[in-house]
């Protein structure tokens, strides 16, 4: 048996965490089948009998929401024989059928009708053969489901994370989050790296040089990670979160601030359809997206003005989605110009993404040299006076101290 | 009821008529193949000031504007692109893949005023770091002839096989 104590340090973590497919393997039992998995958003499932398929780590899942509002996470496999009964993205229905045999399920899971009962010796008992169900809860739209059914409840998994989620959703406007679209992609690398990289803000300038090149000179100083006397804060549990632009923390904040050069079509396309000042103001500060990035251990992120949501397929390959998300009734004006934005730097083909997921790639090729060497996470000083929360260890914005919070948390599970 | 039959005005020969199905046709193969030669700069010459480059996620949404997509470009976004990729700084144009493409099973959909619409399939092999990937799109073209004679492309798009799944890193022009 591996010593996983033993793989990570206070400052570095082993190169065999990136590529010992026995760790891969332990990884998928002891953290994501005992903690809480981000499955969805609340408005992916908006209304009764609506569903999403999804995962939890390696497990396919399904995400119900019943006539009741009750939101479900079941395993999506037929009791029978294991087909799996919904192959469909998202959708709406009533009633899962597996193909196979036919047996029929309700949205919460129970099995409804069996065809040709009669074959079976003794009646079927059909409560011994729901769908799955996993302990599902919800915290401010996002919705996270657990094998342990004995696990603390979310929130207080989320703990301080809460505050930062709150001061997320704030994006809003006042009209609630609503999810309008995804991009998959996938990139050759262990799921860590990824999960590094979200509390990384030392990669922006160089990684991201030609997305900065292609903005307008005052949004290009608001992308100015490095300089702007951020933070990085560990918030417990494996959660932390990346202060880069600290005027964008509270949307509901200077909102009196001069509106930028690059919102002032939206601005007056929205006075044009009649809204008042304040409205307009609100809506413009939260169309351009938050200042930080909450990393929410294992596998999601509220990621400046998406969801980044991470999903270990192998030891060395990693499905990411980034969902965009606008206002749920807000103006068509201002969803259509956060699709726009989210296009530029997210997705296969955005400005971004594919220079992030490049370097992720190159980090999985690179750790193949040097079995005895360790991955480096002692960067970081002092966070600026009085900006973390007392109490918390802090650093500076590009310090890494989101990543040795995240894997402090891995070793205290994975040796559990 | 009578009706009295006006005389039609006598039909304008256009200043320019709509490309061929074959001018379209080698149109489309000179453009795939500067392509695939990463020849960027003369590439953004080959659209109309209005012309729209669009890779959706959803392949059959009803209007791209309202909708996440891969790429949808108009004219300042294309010239930011192609900047970025031939810039040298993004390190996942360069190095760049190697691409090689072919576009063919055409079908004419309509010829109007100075603009043909045409489907047809896309087949693109990329290659980099060992990996060699395959990304099939059906495609549709809108090419217009302009005043001088020149054929331009008002319209792309390019529709993945698995566009609403997941992709890898895309660090070229489909």
């Amino acid at each position: 048996m591996t010593d996983f104590a033993s793989l990570v340090k206070d400052d570095r973590v082993h190169t065999a965490l990136y590529k010992d497919a026995a760790i891969f393997d332990e990884e998928m039992e002891r953290i994501f089948k005992n903690t809480w998995v981000w499955v969805a958003h609340a408005s992916d499932v908006p209304a009764k009998n609506t569903f999403k398929t999804s995962y939890v780590g390696s497990t396919p899942v399904i995400v119900t929401r019943d006539k009741d509002q009750k939101v479900h996470v079941l395993l999506n496999r037929c009791r029978h024989r294991a087909a799996s009964v919904c192959e469909k993205g998202k959708g709406k229905t009533s009633v899962f059928v597996c193909p196979y045999h036919g047996w029929s399920y309700g949205v919460d899971g129970a099995l409804r009708k069996v065809p040709h009962a009669k074959g079976y010796e003794q009646e079927l008992d059909k409560d011994e053969f729901s769908l799955v169900s996993l302990r599902t809860e919800e915290y401010n739209g996002l919705i996270f489901a657990t094998f342990k059914q004995d696990i603390e409840p979310l929130a207080d998994f989320l703990g301080s994370a809460k505050k930062w989620i709150d001061l997320f959703m704030k994006q809003d406007a006042g009209y609630g989050i609503k999810t309008l679209g995804e991009h998959k992609f996938r990139f050759p690398g262990n799921w860590k790296i990824q999960l590094e990289n979200t509390t990384d803000a030392y990669h922006f300038p160089i990684v991201h040089k030609t997305f900065l090149d292609s903005l307008d000179a005052e949004t290009e100083d608001v992308f100015d990670v490095l300089g702007q006397g951020g933070w990085v804060e560990d918030l417990g549990n494996g959660h932390s979160v990346m202060v880069m632009i600290p005027d964008l923390i509270d949307l509901e904040d200077n909102l009196d601030a001069p509106i930028p050069e690059r919102f002032a079509e939206l601005a007056q396309e929205l006075r044009d359809e009649g809204h008042d000042d304040a409205t307009v103001r609100r809506v413009v500060r939260a169309v351009g997206g938050s200042g930080f990035n909450l990393n929410l251990f294992p596998n999601v992120a509220c990621s400046m003005a998406f969801f980044r949501v991470l999903r270990p397929v192998a030891v060395d390959e990693t499905e990411i989605t980034h969902v965009a998300i606008g206002m749920d009734g807000g103006p068509v004006a201002g969803n259509r110009m956060r699709l726009r934005l989210h296009e530029h730097f997210q997705g296969p083909m955005g400005f971004g993404t594919p220079d992030d997921a490049e370097g992720w790639e190159r980090v999985q090729r690179g750790a193949r040299a040097g079995d005895d060497l360790w991955i480096m996470l002692n960067r970081g000083v002092d966070a600026p006076e009085g900006v973390a929360e007392i109490g918390h260890n802090a650093g500076d914005v590009s310090a890494e101290t989101g990543m040795r919070a995240a894997y402090q948390q891995w070793k205290r599970m994975m040796t559990a | 009821m009578s009706v009295a039959i006006e005389e039609k005005p006598e039909v304008t020969t256009p200043t320019c008529e709509a490309p061929t199905f074959d001018e379209a046709i080698a149109f489309i193969w000179t453009e795939a193949d500067i392509l695939d030669r990463l020849d960027y700069k003369p590439w953004l010459a080959l659209w109309t000031e209005t012309g729209e480059y669009i890779i959706p996620v959803e392949r059959d949404a009803a209007d791209y504007a309202d909708a996440l997509n891969i790429v949808l470009d108009d004219k300042v976004m294309r010239e930011a692109r192609a900047k970025r990729l031939l810039s040298g700084f993004s390190m996942s144009s360069a190095p760049p893949a190697r691409t090689v493409r072919t576009v063919s099973r055409f079908v004419e959909v309509s010829r109007e005023g100075n603009a043909i619409t045409l489907r047809a399939a896309q087949m693109l092999a990329e290659y980099k770091y060992q990996h060699m990937r395959f990304l099939p799109a059906d495609m549709e073209y809108r090419i217009v002839r302009e005043a001088d004679g020149r054929l331009l492309i008002d319209r792309k798009v390019v529709k993945l096989i698995n566009a609403d799944d997941y992709q890898f890193g895309i660090g070229y022009l489909l």
